[in-house]
């Protein structure tokens, strides 16, 4: 190393730990990336630190509202309800993440092909799209459920499996442009191979429109899953989740306001930390936005 | 009495990143039947200036800070946005850069030509379309009777900025103001449209503003001209006056920075074959008629060791088709191309691999051409690691030496491409074409997008480089003042055929096919 080499240098070191620091700027991110981080810890923990057991029912006690023994207020059957959300944050959370990432990865990869490789390959891989589109989802899980047998993880899986039609569509369109720039055709002149310049060219240039997408989509699984267990296709009491709290909860809204009201507000401020964190990651990965 | 007078009008923008005064305190007027040339570079505020009478400068961000504009009377930066709409378009009219954009798709040149006299004048659409037709006449739309009824898209560039003026007109205004109207179009087609416009000036006393960052062109239509940099006006003169004895030093630089004359340097021996195309043709499917359309119809040209062949011709003439054909970026149809005697045609992309290392292509548009979000250091060494030509240890320090090479700072190595001016991106990407030490570089227009004076920076390090590296060059371009101070021999190309093939200055000198000729006389001159 000369003198020269080892003067200041401006800012910077790659895209992702520019990411980072530019992350860290944020405050509504970093405040998503707090909410998110501890309710993963919770549900881990929950086991361990839930006041009650899931299943403890107090049938003498019924239906009450907050107190210092119960904090959120009990169910018809007695059991507390922050147990309950505690236990129903595992089933939910991990819907959401399982879910979302394979159908971030299958969309993506399925996407970035159709699109980039374009011509008949586009057509026939994007006319699947469209048939599956076309197939009630309800049957295709419950096919799912009957070769496969009943599981929670094959749930996750299926709800995946079934999300991934309109984030292909997304990352197809998003490519369709990106193929036609010329730092494409600039890497395609330098001799890189094709699976380089999706990897480092094609798809971090993607990445905007896929993130905020992922975010709106994690909410989606987590209602999709209460949806499914409501049919009884999903989980089956006594185990819960938020969404099945939430339908149980509205079913009684008029008695007993709170077993909706605090499986609701748990939902809504995971959703709004995702949003802010998916809003915070998309700037940030963005070197054109944000500069101070 | 002037036109319109305008005294020390100031705008400015209020971003992000605090103030930015786009025009400062700039004054100037125009006359009955005068041409005022407003000449600078991107970011000059020559545009703004305009713009900012008009109130079609987006507001916030931007403000009009001070002066008056005094048009017939009325001081049009006093007017409220009503009184100005009616002034727009019916007094004051404009053209704009690009005649692709600028006229509805869905609608009839027709229909668009009658609107403003259909709503704004009440005339009867018949009165109209008569009058429309008289103007596209006079405007030199041949056949109007029948193409009143056709859609933009069956018209050619020239024709589309024809109608746009057809359209300026339509309303009998007394000020056109022209945003780099020209800047589009193919240079016979320019040469057509200055004479339009100098034409109209005279017969209709017309008053006009030309925007244009082209010297050329602006001295030979402007009757006075002002200069601007960064929002101040930095000289202002009668045409004559300010290119014969220009005062200022930046109006000095800019005009030293035109390309003319002939290419100086040329003494190296140049008999080694590099490059060999034999009867290239290459087609596109014309999904609209069902048909194939040749866009590179049997070509062949030698390009020797150490030589910058030139390559020119108008828009959709397919220059830039034969450069993408020889790197197969797009697949030719028929033919030959040796490299090295090794034919590429038929290789696989395995094969093909060695033989991208060696040859290399520079694009027009360095904004489109760097990867957003890749820092400079990445686009550089990404060639150097993916070919073999550094590892870990040494990548840092060679993408260093090429930075050296391109003149970039080596503090900016971790900047990104928006963090740079185009010029300096334009050296990235001259940096990452060089990075594989390849033999033969292909340049797609790389300084056409560029303002004159950093244009004059790019095209003396191509040639320092070229020397320095031993380089070939393929220089594809359509402007041919710049072929001429670059190119040691010139093909000339005409709707995907080669019509003429010489070496530079006996090609200026003595051409020898009329296109030639034609496209030759049409270049404007300082």
């Amino acid at each position: 190393m000369n003198a020269e080499t080892e003067m200041q240098i401006d800012k910077g070191t790659s895209l992702w730990a520019d990411a980072w620091v530019r992350l860290g700027k944020n405050k509504l991110a970093i405040f998503g990336l707090w909410v998110v981080g501890s309710l993963i810890v919770i549900s881990i923990l929950t086991p361990w630190i839930a006041p009650y057991g899931y299943e403890e029912q107090n049938l003498d006690l019924g239906a009450t509202g907050p107190s210092a023994a119960h904090w959120l207020g009990t169910d018809i059957f007695g059991r507390d309800l922050l147990t309950r959300i505690m236990y129903g944050g595992r089933i939910s959370l991990a819907v959401g993440l399982i879910a979302t990432s394979v159908a971030l990865l299958i969309g993506v990869a399925w996407g970035t092909i159709a699109g980039y490789v374009g011509g008949r390959t586009d057509a026939i891989m994007m006319r699947i799209v469209d048939a599956m589109y076309a197939l009630p989802f309800i049957i295709f899980i419950i096919l799912l459920m009957v070769v496969f047998g009943r599981s929670v993880l094959l749930l996750f899986l299926a709800i995946g499996a079934v999300e991934w039609l309109t984030m292909a569509r997304i990352v197809r369109g998003q490519v369709l442009t990106i193929r036609s720039q010329e730092f494409v055709e600039a890497a395609r002149s330098m001799g890189f191979s094709t699976p380089h310049i999706l990897l480092k060219h094609v798809v971090p240039n993607s990445l905007g429109p896929i993130i905020v997408y992922a975010t709106l989509t994690v909410p989606q699984v987590m209602l999709l899953e209460a949806f499914l267990s409501f049919l009884g296709l999903g989980i089956q009491p006594p185990q819960s989740s938020w969404g099945l709290l939430i339908s149980y909860g509205a079913e009684t809204m008029e008695d007993y306001p709170w077993l909706l009201i605090f499986p609701g507000l748990v939902l809504s401020i995971t959703l709004f930390a995702l949003n802010f964190l998916g809003d915070g990651l998309r700037d940030a990965l963005d070197p054109k936005a944000s500069k101070d | 009495m002037s036109l319109l007078k305008v005294d020390n009008l100031t705008t400015e923008f209020h971003t992000r990143n605090g103030v930015v005064t786009a025009v400062n305190d700039v004054s100037f007027s125009v006359d009955k039947g005068e041409i005022l040339g407003i000449v600078g570079e991107s970011g000059s505020g020559k545009s703004v200036s305009c713009y900012s009478l008009l109130g079609l400068v987006p507001m916030p961000p931007g403000k009009v800070v001070s002066g008056t504009a005094l048009f017939d009377g009325k001081d049009l930066l006093a007017l409220s946005e009503p009184e100005l709409r009616a002034v727009r378009g019916d007094d004051i009219a404009m053209i704009f850069q690009d005649p692709m954009t600028s006229l509805n798709p869905y609608l009839t040149i027709g229909e668009q030509l009658i609107e403003p006299l259909v709503y704004h004048r009440d005339y009867s659409k018949k009165e109209a379309r008569d009058r429309a037709i008289e103007l596209m006449e006079e405007t030199g739309i041949g056949n109007a009777e029948q193409r009143f009824d056709a859609y933009p898209h069956e018209f050619s560039g020239g024709m589309r900025q024809r109608v746009m003026i057809a359209m300026a007109l339509i309303t009998e205004p007394k000020l056109l103001i022209a945003d780099e109207p020209t800047t589009a179009l193919d240079v016979t087609i320019q040469a057509q449209i200055l004479e339009l416009i100098s034409q109209l000036q005279k017969t209709r006393e017309l008053g006009v503003i030309f925007i244009s960052h082209d010297l050329a062109v602006v001295s030979d239509l402007a009757d006075k001209v002002i200069v601007m940099k960064s929002g101040d006006v930095v000289e202002r003169n009668d045409t004559r006056a300010l290119f014969e004895q220009p005062q200022h030093e930046y109006t000095q630089e800019l005009l030293s920075a035109v390309p003319t004359g002939a290419k100086l340097n040329d003494n190296l021996t140049k008999d080694d074959v590099l490059l060999q195309v034999k009867n290239l043709s290459t087609s596109f499917y014309d999904r609209n008629s069902k048909t194939r359309f040749k866009a590179v119809d049997d070509v062949s040209f030698d390009l020797n060791k150490n030589e910058i062949l030139g390559l020119v011709g108008e828009s959709g003439s397919g220059k830039s088709t034969i450069g993408r054909s020889i790197l197969r970026l797009v697949e030719p149809e028929s033919g030959s191309v040796k490299f090295s005697d090794q034919e590429l045609l038929g290789l696989s992309k395995q094969e093909m691999k060695p033989f991208r290392r060696r040859m290399q292509m520079i694009f027009q548009d360095p904004y489109a051409s760097l990867n957003p979000r890749m820092t400079i250091y990445d686009a550089l060494a990404e060639p150097l690691l993916y070919h073999g030509l550094a590892d870990k240890n040494n990548v840092e320090s060679m993408v260093f030496d090429l930075m050296d090479d391109v003149g970039l700072a080596r503090r900016a190595i971790k900047k990104y491409p928006h963090e740079f001016s185009g010029g300096q991106r334009q050296r990235i990407a001259i940096g990452r074409a060089i990075a594989t030490r390849p033999e033969l570089i292909i340049a797609d227009e790389p300084v056409s997008a560029l303002d004159v004076t950093i244009q004059k920076q790019i095209l003396e390090l191509l040639v320092e480089l070229v020397a320095k590296h031993n380089l070939s060059m393929l220089f594809i371009s359509h402007d041919l003042s710049v072929v001429r101070v670059l190119c040691d021999r010139v093909m000339v190309l005409q709707q995907g055929r080669l019509v003429e093939k010489a070496n530079t200055e006996q090609l200026w000198q003595a051409p020898q096919q009329s296109y030639t000729k034609n496209l030759l006389a049409a270049i404007p001159q300082l």
